[in-house]
């Protein structure tokens, strides 16, 4: 069950919420064994391109999914299922 | 209804640990212990009841309530949001962009974005504890007016022509595109608020407690070992450096206003001008470097340099004011 590698986008000004938020997503991917691809933006026109406003956020295949705090587990795991 | 705390401290440090209350040890250990004590509960119970009550307020409503306000009222409540929205610093960026892209003028951004780290939960809530409500008040109501004013004068020199040029552009669409509709206000279950409040509060107390320790140390060591009326001689005079000294001083210790209120409530027992303790503690939390070297991706060095200069002046002034005004009250 080969599925599609998700493209994941952690958007933030590099705070380290920002930092745990890609950590705690590689970790649940990894224990669910979900290819994920997980990139960091700091680029504040990225921000603007998908009207983010409170960081960190979270970009999953173009579509924005959270904003504005590390997310939780549950949440996480529910994304990548 | 902090007399719980006296009396802690009064056990643990003058029964249990046995050091007499009249010696220069005794006295610091039990300054250290009550003030310790006392901002660990408060700040944990406060700013669980503060998230709590404002868990559904965010950025994204606030902006809707800002677009298309005229001036005068923008301000006043682009400060009054900035002292209540849950918001962190690290966001300031994407905040800025979401605002002026929505059309807000740059001053009101700002009013939001100055007013926010000046007036955070922490910090009032350390004034409030260790300085009582009066200063607390005074420093409020100080604070939103430093965001207010600020504000104004930035539209007032035009500070957007200062802005990177994407910036400007989104400023520019911003203002002639549709308001959007409202977002829908967040209904939050009792449960949701509750793990929104318990995140906050782990995350706050989680930075802030070192900090704690490191100040109330600091105000202990002063409060035991200053020689009494040191300070009221060489600082409390009126001297007009002071006020300055006190907020290039406080540029280098940005946002660690946990650390730096029990230093301030030290020195102000020891005879410290309220007027400089005033523009110490507004120095500390809100002129930071390492922020202000962020707001360089949406604001060219001119305007950078402008708000900067701009908040020191204003601290400078507000500190003159109140030692101007503190002989006649």
């Amino acid at each position: 069950m080969k599925q599609e590698t998700k493209q994941i986008k952690v958007l933030g000004s590099g705070c380290t919420k920002c930092q745990k938020t890609a950590e705690l997503i590689e970790r649940i991917a990894a224990e669910q064994g979900v290819e994920v691809n997980i990139t960091k933006e700091t680029d504040a026109q990225v921000f603007l391109q998908y009207g983010v406003m409170s960081t960190p956020a979270v970009i999953i295949d173009e579509v924005l999914k959270h904003s504005g705090s590390i997310p939780h587990t549950d949440q996480v795991k529910g994304w990548l299922a | 209804m902090f007399e719980v705390f006296t009396h802690f401290a009064d056990w643990l440090a003058y029964d249990l640990v046995t050091l007499s209350p009249s010696s220069k040890i005794g006295d610091a250990v039990h300054f250290f212990i009550e003030d310790v004590s006392k901002i660990y509960v408060l700040l944990v119970i406060m700013i669980y009841v503060i998230a709590l009550l404002r868990a559904s307020l965010n950025v994204e409503r606030v902006r809707h309530y800002l677009v298309g306000k005229n001036r005068a009222v923008g301000y006043a409540l682009g400060s009054v949001f900035g002292a209540i929205t849950p918001f962190c610093s690290c966001s300031s960026i994407p905040v800025f962009l979401g605002f002026t892209s929505a059309g807000i003028p740059v001053g009101i951004t700002m009013s939001f974005l100055l007013t926010s780290p000046l007036i955070n939960e922490v910090a009032v809530l350390l004034l409030m504890s260790l300085l009582g409500w009066k200063f607390t008040v005074l420093y409020i109501v100080v604070g939103m007016t430093v965001g207010v004013l600020g504000g104004a004068f930035l539209d007032a020199i035009k500070a957007e022509r200062w802005l990177q040029s994407f910036a400007q552009k989104a400023l520019a669409a911003g203002q002639n595109a549709q308001l959007a509709d409202a977002p829908e206000a967040e209904q939050l279950s009792l449960a949701e608020r509750h793990r929104f409040a318990k995140d906050e509060t782990l995350e706050i107390f989680g930075r802030v407690w070192k900090w704690v320790i490191i100040g109330v140390g600091l105000g202990a060591a002063l409060h035991g070992f200053v020689p009494d009326g040191w300070i009221e001689q060489y600082l409390g005079k009126g001297q007009w450096w002071t006020v300055p000294a006190a907020v290039a001083l406080g540029i280098p210790l940005y946002s660690n206003a946990t650390g730096v209120i029990p230093v301030m409530e030290s020195l102000i027992q020891n005879g410290l001008p309220i007027g400089t303790t005033l523009a110490f503690c507004m120095s500390t939390v809100a002129a930071s470097f390492p922020e202000f070297i962020l707001l360089k991706q949406v604001m060219q060095w001119r305007l950078l340099a402008t708000v900067f200069v701009m908040l020191l002046l204003s601290f400078t002034l507000v500190g003159w004011l109140f030692n101007g005004f503190s002989s006649f009250l």
